[in-house]
């Protein structure tokens, strides 16, 4: 599929357009269908794309092995840095009436720290899975 | 959904896993439009892009690395097929019990949801209510679930890790 | 109790026998795990479709309706659909290891080569 000439051309110029629409379904979770987890699939979706059309060691050069990995463990990190905020400011874990001075500002901010945990652990996962399925082939092949 | 099923007893009958994994998909994808019928908008869109999306790569990537064909099976499938539809017998033996659909008496509506779909306004201020539930009201079973999948993630590292013939990891 | 009025919960339920009919019925490891996913997600209507209310909408708030379906199977299935496929990558990955020691992913060979290495074991044992 590398010499695949309309495939290379049409991949670049739909996946800005999908990032797009990630961080769009990300940041407008509160007022329409979306979150972090739609946010997150889609991300991975336009980076697997990119990786299927022009090449598995391209993409890797764009999204490395080691940002993948840290996204995994960060995500999960930030959902529970945001609990032990609540905590740390005067209120139950995970509670977001504390986190700005009017209590609806505080579930505002809680919500949006907590998607973008969210989207960041699942696009990472989905990744680091497609990478290590992928690598996996490519090692077959080799050794073939 | 009379499509689904279609769809879904071709998939049964298939040998060819090539043709299973796409037929999977475009299950993935009817399954999604129902839920838009249904008015579940985000779990449309989760599913649409999870399932006919993430998990049609998936079953491809494992597929390019088993490269087996399904051979003929070796008993003849009574016994499963009685199994199933003792348990599907079971299940609409207890459907017939459930309310109407769309009942608004029912009390699935009447328990929790007023609740959350009325209070949102002055609590939580976000429209969304999927969003609001998920991320305020019930904010510890998301944590969980993010929680499920890292652990999925590192248990596939852990699984297809391979050694380098050098001995890097 | 009308047919008509659950004729979702009779499909729902026919999609969720033959998930179950091609988990235990079928050989191959891949076609199970799709099997499964057919039952998972015939799970997914089961609870989404007593949600809905007819003449409602989608549950987010706006000014110009004031019937909504319910959002709480909305959530649950959410959840589950991530999970769903997290265990779906999973048993992918333990699959392509199957494959890898044993050279096979039909269920009766994998049985077969593990008696037979059971046997070869006991009897290095005597």
């Amino acid at each position: 599929m590398k010499n695949d000439l309309i495939l290379r051309v049409i991949v670049k110029l739909f996946v800005p357009f999908i990032l797009l629409f990630a961080l769009y379904v990300q940041f407008h979770g509160d007022y329409g269908p979306g979150g972090g987890f739609q946010a997150g699939v889609i991300l991975a979706a336009a980076v697997i794309l990119y990786a299927l059309i022009v090449g598995l060691d391209e993409a890797r050069v764009f999204v490395p092995d080691w940002i993948v990995e840290s996204m995994m463990a960060l995500g999960v990190l930030l959902y529970a840095g945001v609990g032990v905020a609540g905590l740390v400011l005067g209120g139950n874990y995970l509670d977001y009436f504390v986190l700005a001075h009017e209590p609806v500002d505080g579930q505002h901010r809680g919500i949006f720290w907590v998607e973008m945990g969210v989207a960041v652990t699942v696009s990472g996962v989905m990744l680091k899975v497609f990478y290590m399925f992928a690598e996996r082939g490519q090692d077959a092949e080799d050794d073939a | 959904m009379v499509l689904m099923a279609a769809t879904v007893v071709v998939m049964a009958f298939s040998r060819d896993l090539f043709s299973v994994v796409l037929l999977s998909g475009v299950y993935s994808f009817l399954m999604a439009t129902v839920m838009v019928a249904m008015d579940a908008v985000d779990v449309a869109m989760t599913e649409a892009s999870v399932g006919a999306g993430i998990s049609t790569v998936l079953l491809l990537g494992a597929l390019h690395l088993c490269q087996s064909r399904e051979s003929r099976p070796a008993h003849r499938p009574w016994l499963p097929l009685a199994v199933s539809l003792a348990v599907g017998g079971l299940l609409v033996y207890g459907t017939l019990g459930l309310p109407e659909f769309s009942d608004p008496g029912a009390p699935i509506h009447t328990h929790v949801a007023p609740r959350y779909l009325n209070e949102m306004k002055t609590e939580v201020d976000v429209p969304n209510a999927v969003t609001a539930v998920l991320a305020s009201y019930r904010s510890f079973d998301t944590l969980g679930e993010t929680t499920v999948v890292f652990t999925a993630g590192a248990g596939v590292v852990a699984l297809l890790r391979r050694r380098r013939k050098d001995g890097r990891p | 109790m009308t047919i008509g009025g659950h004729f979702t919960y009779f499909v729902t339920i026919f999609l969720l026998i033959a998930g179950l009919f091609i988990l235990i019925a079928r050989g191959n490891l891949i076609k199970k795990l799709v099997g499964l996913g057919i039952f998972q997600t015939s799970v997914y209507l089961l609870y989404i479709a007593p949600g809905k209310l007819v003449g409602g909408t989608a549950p987010i708030l706006a000014d110009a309706f004031t019937v909504y379906s319910n959002p709480l199977p909305h959530v649950l299935i959410l959840t589950a659909i991530v999970v769903g496929v997290a265990t779906l990558a999973l048993g992918l990955a333990l699959v392509v290891r199957i494959r890898e020691s044993y050279g096979s992913i039909e269920e009766d060979e994998l049985l077969a080569a593990d008696t037979a290495e059971a046997a070869r074991e006991t009897a290095a044992l005597r």
